[in-house]
C-alpha cells in the first residue's frame, strides 16, 4: 500500500478519536459539577489538566460536594487512580517508550488510551491508538471541563445525548476482536462476573483492580502448568495429579 | 492559595506519581515469558472489566438501564462486522432511543 499524506489516519486513530469524543464531552459534566461542589474555576481546570483521570476527579469533587474533608477527597481520588499503574506497566511492555517519552505518556495513561492501544494487534497501530486516544481525550476533556465550568448546568446531562451508551459500545468494540477462541471468552466472562461481584462491596475504581489481580494470579498459575505438561512428559503430570 | 487548593495540588501530584509507577517496572521483569502470558490475560480481563463497569454500574450500585440496550446494539453491529465508528454510534443511538421512548432509564 503506498504511503499517503493521510497514512496516520488508520483504524486505530479513528478508534482513538471516536472514544475521545465520547469521553471528552463528559468534561462538561465534570466542569459543571465541580463548580456546583464549591471549587473555583482554577481548581476545576487544574484537576482536569493535572490529575487527568476522570474517575478520580469525579470522586474528589463528589466527596467535597457531600461535605467531606479535603483529606478524604484526596484519599478517594488516589485510591481510584491506582489502576493507572497497572495500565502503565501494560503500556511500557507493549509500546516500549523511550525514557524522554515517559513523562507525557504517563500523564495520558488512562482507561481509554490503554484500552484502544491494547485493542490493536499491530505494534504501530498500538502506538497510534494510544496517542490518538490519549491526546484526543486530553484536549477535549480539558476544553469541555472549561465549557462546563463556565456554562454550569445549563448544558444538561451528556447521558441524555447517548454518550454513556457510546462509551459502552466503544469498550466492547475493543474487546470483541480478541474473543476468537474459548479461553479468552472464558477469561472475559469470568472478569465481567468478578467485576460485577466487586462493585457493591468496594469503592468505585477498585473492581477493575480486583479483577486485574485475579487475572494475573490465574495467568501465573496456568502459565507454569502449561509448559510442564509438554516439556517433561507424562510422568511429571502424573506426579502433579498425585500431589 | 487556600487549604483546598493545596489538597488538590497534592492529589494531582499523587495521581501523576501513580501513573509513573507502572513505567518504572524494569523492562527485564516485563519481558519475561511469564509476564507476557500475564499481560495477554490481563488485557482481556481489563477490557471486559471496563465494559462491565461502563454498562452496568452507577457508583457502587449495579443497575440495568438504557446502557444494556447500547451494549446489545454494539454487539449486533460487531457480529455484522460493522466499522468501529458504526459500533460506537449504534451504542449512542440505542441509548437515546430507549430513553426517548421511555423503555429504559
Amino acid at each position: 500500500m503506498p504511503a499517503t499524506s493521510a497514512s496516520w489516519f488508520t483504524p486505530a486513530t479513528k478508534m482513538g478519536l471516536s472514544i475521545a469524543i465520547a469521553t471528552g464531552l463528559y468534561g462538561i459534566s465534570f466542569g459543571a459539577l465541580s463548580i456546583a461542589a464549591g471549587l473555583n474555576l482554577w481548581q476545576t481546570v487544574a484537576l482536569s489538566a493535572l490529575m487527568f483521570t476522570g474517575g478520580s476527579q469525579f470522586a474528589f469533587i463528589g466527596v467535597i460536594s457531600g461535605g467531606g474533608a479535603a483529606s478524604a477527597a484526596f484519599s478517594a481520588a488516589s485510591l481510584l487512580g491506582i489502576r493507572n499503574a497497572v495500565y502503565g506497566m501494560q503500556i511500557k511492555q507493549t509500546l516500549r517508550p523511550l525514557g524522554r517519552q515517559v513523562p507525557w505518556m504517563a500523564q495520558v495513561t488512562i482507561d481509554e488510551s490503554t484500552a484502544v492501544s491494547l485493542g490493536q494487534s499491530d505494534p504501530a497501530e498500538k502506538r497510534r491508538g494510544f496517542i490518538a486516544a490519549g491526546a484526543g481525550v486530553y484536549v477535549l476533556w480539558n476544553l469541555f471541563t472549561l465549557v462546563g465550568a463556565l456554562l454550569g448546568e445549563r448544558m444538561g446531562d451528556p447521558a441524555a445525548w447517548g454518550l454513556d451508551g457510546a462509551a459502552v459500545a466503544a469498550f466492547i468494540g475493543l474487546l470483541w476482536p480478541r474473543l476468537k477462541s474459548v479461553e479468552p471468552i472464558m477469561i472475559a466472562i469470568a472478569a465481567a462476573i468478578l467485576t460485577a461481584l466487586a462493585v457493591p462491596v468496594t469503592a468505585p475504581g477498585l473492581p477493575i483492580l480486583v479483577t486485574a489481580a485475579c487475572a494475573a494470579i490465574y495467568a501465573v498459575a496456568t502459565g507454569r502448568r502449561a509448559p510442564a505438561a509438554t516439556e517433561h512428559g507424562e510422568l511429571e503430570s502424573i506426579e502433579e495429579e498425585k500431589a | 492559595m487556600n487549604e483546598l487548593s493545596w489538597w488538590i495540588l497534592g492529589a494531582c501530584l499523587t495521581a501523576y506519581a501513580i501513573k509513573l509507577c507502572g513505567f518504572f517496572v524494569p523492562r527485564r521483569v516485563l519481558d519475561s515469558p511469564a509476564m507476557s502470558h500475564v499481560a495477554a490475560t490481563l488485557t482481556i480481563a481489563l477490557l471486559s472489566s471496563l465494559v462491565t463497569v461502563n454498562a452496568f454500574t452507577s457508583g457502587q450500585e449495579l443497575v440495568i438501564d438504557a446502557r444494556i440496550g447500547a451494549l446489545a446494539a454494539a454487539i449486533i453491529a460487531l457480529v455484522f462486522k460493522a466499522p468501529y465508528l458504526v459500533v460506537v454510534v449504534a451504542g449512542a443511538l440505542a441509548a437515546i432511543l430507549l430513553r426517548a421512548s421511555g423503555l429504559a432509564a
